[in-house]
């Protein structure tokens, strides 16, 4: 069954391709990321409790953390697609038919990575989504828009080359111990027979490599101009899951790195996961285009994922997981609100855009309300993730951890709420330009788990979400 | 070292030649050409290292090396990116000439001796491929940051890809199935991809300088 959810987007995507489908592109996508997101759910629900489905031995299998990932991949997909439908309804048939094509091998590629339990093929799709959305990001066909594609595929490709040696060498690692079970459960049961020297010199590569992918600080140059760039569907998909997808590599190797205690994996994660967090809390401050300050937040983000898998406790396995969902949930939705702002001011200068709650409350609330949501405020899904952080670090004692991160939070949402609200107050002098009904029922949609986890977190996700910290390792 | 150990050994010192030769080579089609090479001494080294004890990897990544990057790449290349880009143009540098290659032969040694500290690890590889490697991957890197052109740019990614094989071949010869297919399916999706959007470029901005774009960042206010 497992199989069936990226098969899904791979037949949608080979249908958009046929010539002569350009205007049935949108529904098809639509369709297919749905019945993609209601096969996720049904196996996030029968993985809630932990376990694994196995269709190939060694080389697609699933666990309960796995399944998180691709329910949420398969939300943000059919959230985008929804949104996608109205945001490019203009286009000409040639090219949204292009456009689906590319949008739902994009989506394949990312549905794979929690599938798979092979580290090289993980790898190959690693890889796949990055050129599979690079004529994504230069859609527009600007000069700037070539500019970033052009940025973002030169400095995620060389992080793949980077962490090809790495995963290269981690199989060496694993031969040398006496296995070839190159899987996540296959190295984690070797971990303390491979050699230190190949460990520390993988674990350096991949997290330079992958971390080029996620967008961590120093790595993080094209992330805002890829984002600020690209249309918005696909910016909700790069920023929401996407670079989720790759740290959640790097996360199911982390306790295979932890067994060589002198590499002090907790002590990089933190490290690097604060001065992603601290960096892009101060960059969201003096940004000018609404959709990079998004895109600083997605680098805080991934630098709070991080700083909350350096704690290595059950509760901070689980608010890692957590968090991850409340990113990938909320960021999706701030960048459909920002695309709503596009259509109707048609500028994505912060300084350009004024009175936007006088000429569309509607996008102004959803710009607000998802502004508010991946800051921080309560009583949303992000708000308890990071209290869940503070928590588990504060638990475990790691009190400059809890100082550092409460600080850059707090920075970084009064400088979102700052930069929004100079945006939806003022002067009326927007063009008045109506937002497309699929965009306003993307965003409806993208907004009910923001608010409905962040009140009650039902059983089931509960569940999982448990299943998931102990997939991850400590529990 | 045996006779087939001493003729890879010549191998990879044609390798690191050739990659020190694509950050100083001034036309996009000589590059182009240098790559070849390079790409048929990945091949050569793995042939090499595949004969003796026998391992039909190493042959298959040979030979899709070959029909990959020896082959289809380049017409890719040639089919999709406007021909006078390698006719007549010469390539803008970040670096002169001298400076490039001080550069690059620094970073050969840097590549060198760290490699070392993996040889120790496990004594019985080639531990020529491992060295040569790491020293090309930076050297790669190098390509990427003198280059302003798409193309050489595409093509120091891909030198950086054949450096990272060139390690592997040696450090995980039976490595299953991600060698093979990585060469055979996502280098020429990239290639592909790359040269698309260099289309793009040079029909948009009439240039594929690339690397001299900088429009995207941020204001100081």
């Amino acid at each position: 069954m497992i199989v069936a959810v990226p098969a899904i987007a791979l037949c949608a995507a080979l249908w958009c391709a046929i010539p002569r489908s350009g205007r049935a592109a949108p529904l098809v996508t639509v369709a297919g990321s749905f019945v993609t997101f209601a096969i996720s759910g049904w196996i996030l629900w029968s993985l809630r409790l932990g376990g694994t489905v196995v269709t190939a031995v060694g080389w697609i299998e699933m666990d309960s953390l796995g399944a998180v990932l691709l329910a949420l991949i398969a939300f943000v997909y059919f959230t985008a697609s929804l949104f996608s439908w109205g945001y490019l309804n203009a286009d000409d048939g040639r090219r949204l038919r292009q456009y689906h094509a590319n949008f739902n091998l994009f989506a394949f590629s990312m549905l794979s990575i929690p599938c798979l339990s092979e580290l090289g093929l993980v790898w190959i799709f690693v890889e796949l989504t990055t050129l599979l959305s690079v004529l994504l990001v230069s859609y527009e066909q600007t000069a700037e828009a070539v500019e970033a594609a052009w940025k973002y595929m030169v400095l995620t490709l060389i992080g793949a080359t980077v962490a090809v040696l790495g995963v290269l060498i981690l199989f060496w690692a694993l031969h040398t111990a006496g296995s070839t079970d190159f899987t996540w459960s296959g190295l984690r049961m070797h971990a303390a027979a491979l050699p230190r020297p190949l460990v520390e010199v993988a674990f350096v590569l991949l997290l330079v490599g992958y971390g080029a992918k996620i967008g961590l600080v120093p790595l993080h140059a094209w992330l805002p101009d890829a984002h600020s760039q690209a249309p918005s569907p696909v910016c909700a998909m790069l920023s929401g899951v996407e670079t989720t997808a790759v740290l959640y590599v790097i996360l199911r190797l982390r306790d295979v790195f932890a067994s060589d205690p002198s590499l002090h994996v907790g002590i990089w994660f933190s490290v690097v996961g604060l001065t992603s967090v601290g960096v892009a809390s101060f960059l969201i401050l003096q940004a000018h285009d609404y959709k990079r300050l998004f895109a600083f937040s997605t680098v805080e983000h991934m630098g709070l994922i991080l700083t909350a898998a350096s704690i290595f406790t059950p509760a901070g396995d689980i608010a890692t997981v957590w968090q991850m969902l409340a990113h990938s949930l909320a960021k999706s939705l701030c960048f459909y609100a920002a695309g709503a702002v596009l259509v109707i001011a048609g500028t994505r200068e912060i300084a350009n855009v004024r009175g936007l709650l006088a000429e569309s409350p509607t996008t102004a609330g959803a710009f607000l309300f998802g502004a508010l949501a991946i800051g921080g405020a309560p009583p949303m899904v992000v708000f308890l993730s990071e209290l869940a952080i503070l928590w588990s670090a504060l638990q475990a004692r790691l009190y400059a951890v809890a100082v550092l991160l409460t600080l850059f939070i707090v920075l970084a949402f009064f400088g979102l709420l700052w930069r929004v609200t100079t945006m939806i107050g003022g002067e009326h002098r927007l063009p008045g330009r109506r937002l497309p009904a699929a965009c306003a029922l993307a965003i409806a949609v993208a907004a009910i788990p923001v608010i409905v986890f962040g009140v009650w977190l039902p059983g089931g996700i509960y569940d999982a979400l448990r299943s998931a910290g102990q997939a991850l390792g400590a529990l | 070292m045996t006779p087939l150990g001493e003729l890879n050994a010549l191998v990879l010192g044609f390798f690191i030649v050739a990659t020190i030769a694509m950050t100083v080579t001034r036309q996009v089609g000589a590059c182009l050409q240098v790559f070849i090479v390079q790409s048929l001494l990945l091949a050569a080294s793995a042939f090499l290292l595949g004969a003796v004890p026998f391992s039909w990897h190493l042959f298959a990544l040979g030979c899709v090396t070959l029909l990959s990057k020896a082959l289809v790449i380049p017409w890719l290349l040639r089919w999709l990116v406007p021909g006078e880009i390698y006719r007549k143009r010469e390539i803008g540098r970040t670096l002169d000439t001298p400076a490039t290659l001080l550069a690059a032969l620094a970073l050969t040694f840097a590549g060198y001796f760290f490699a070392q500290h993996l040889v120790k690890a496990a004594p019985n590889l080639s531990a020529g491929n491992v060295s040569m490697g790491f020293a090309a991957l930076l050297v790669g890197l190098l390509v990427l940051a003198v280059r302003v052109e798409a193309v050489p740019q595409l093509l120091g990614i891909l030198a950086m890809e054949n450096a990272a094989f060139l390690a592997g071949i040696a450090i995980a010869p039976d490595f299953p199935l991600i060698a093979e297919l990585a060469i055979a399916f996502d280098v020429p999706l990239l290639a592909f991809i790359v040269a698309l959007l260099t289309r793009i470029a040079y029909r948009r901005m009439g240039t594929t300088e690339v690397g001299a774009l900088s429009t995207l960042r941020e204001r100081s206010r």
